[in-house]
């Protein structure tokens, strides 16, 4: 089946992408409002502008002052999270020798709730530690997570950038919702992980 | 010994720690990619402190925002504030703004953590 999209959208279903990116994008056209969305490197220049962006966006569209420092929140952690994970050789292998760490990005609202996509790629090898991960942080409850997020805080490990494997597990405290996410083929080397938020 | 005095950018929390009143005080936001630089200074300057510190060190610390990246450093600042406790009797305000349910759990989970006393003060707009 060959979905058709409006023209704004056509442009950002070019090349990153996957059944579920495609999906989501439909989906949030059909009633709902993208309100930012990103393709491309991900570098600090690119992170700073865009968390910017947002800020002002929020600051403009949400009332709900909570609401919008929880969104902004997961927002810093869930492109940080891009920003350092993306596996870089995965976007030469695509023909993108131009484009170190390409991903994607989406803010969308519909019914009053703000969805977030968030989609890099990653070395296939890597794929079974990151969905135990994420298959933990979603087995666990409010209080679960929290016990888990103090934990990980206290175990004196530290990653190359300090997060020491927080990320997760703050979204999904922040969010109070599972995390949804998806891997999908690129190629024998590579994956696309896809993984949605919403608040 | 010399103050710290840092100002805030739109990634990094503003921090004056003054040896002479005993005040150290980190404030704003703090989501920078890389947290660990941002925060080692301060985390020596504190090992120093300990050698000549006053009777009573208030420290206060009022956060927009932080990010995941800033936690283990924050901890890590509470830390070498533990290790020096005994030396100055010290006392962490943990501020949060009415309603920031995220930011008075993020400070109770420290205090779970670190042995110092907390307050935790509601402010109506930070």
């Amino acid at each position: 089946m060959t979905v058709q999209y409006p023209l704004y959208l056509q442009q950002i279903v070019n090349s990153l992408t996957s059944e579920v990116i495609k999906i989501f994008i439909n989906d949030m056209g059909n009633g709902g409002e993208i309100l930012h969305d990103f393709e491309g490197e991900i570098t600090e220049v690119v992170l700073t502008q865009t968390l910017k962006n947002i800020e002002e966006l929020l600051e403009k569209t949400e009332e709900d002052f909570k609401k919008s420092r929880k969104v902004y929140n997961i927002l810093v952690e869930a492109l940080q999270n891009l920003y350092h994970h993306t596996d870089a050789q995965a976007a030469e292998v695509l023909d993108n020798g131009d484009q170190k760490k390409t991903a994607k990005f989406i803010l969308a609202l519909k019914n009053e709730e703000y969805n977030i996509l968030a989609a890099n790629y990653i070395v296939k090898d890597n794929i079974p530690t990151l969905k135990s991960k994420l298959d933990r942080v979603n087995s666990l409850e409010k209080d679960g997570l929290r016990e888990l997020y103090k934990e990980v805080l206290n175990n004196g490990q530290y990653s190359v950038h300090g997060g020491g494997g927080l990320g997760m597990i703050d979204i999904a405290r922040k969010s109070g919702n599972k995390l949804e996410y998806d891997f999908s083929d690129v190629n024998e080397d590579y994956g696309l992980f896809t993984l949605k938020i919403k608040v | 010994m010399d103050p710290i005095k840092i100002e805030g950018t739109p990634k990094t929390p503003t921090v004056n720690f003054n040896g002479e009143s005993g005040v150290l005080e980190i404030k704003g936001r703090s989501i920078p990619e890389n947290a660990v630089e941002f925060y080692k200074p301060l985390v020596d300057w504190i090992g120093s402190y300990g050698d000549s510190a006053k009777d009573t060190t208030q420290v206060n610390v009022q956060l927009e925002y932080f990010n995941t990246s800033s936690s283990k450093c924050i901890l890590d600042v509470f830390k070498k504030l533990e290790f020096i406790n005994g030396k100055t009797s010290i006392t962490i305000n943990w501020h949060y703004e009415e309603d920031d349910e995220d930011m008075l759990e993020a400070g109770e989970d420290y205090q779970a953590i670190i042995n110092i006393p907390f307050k935790m003060i509601e402010m109506e707009e930070m």
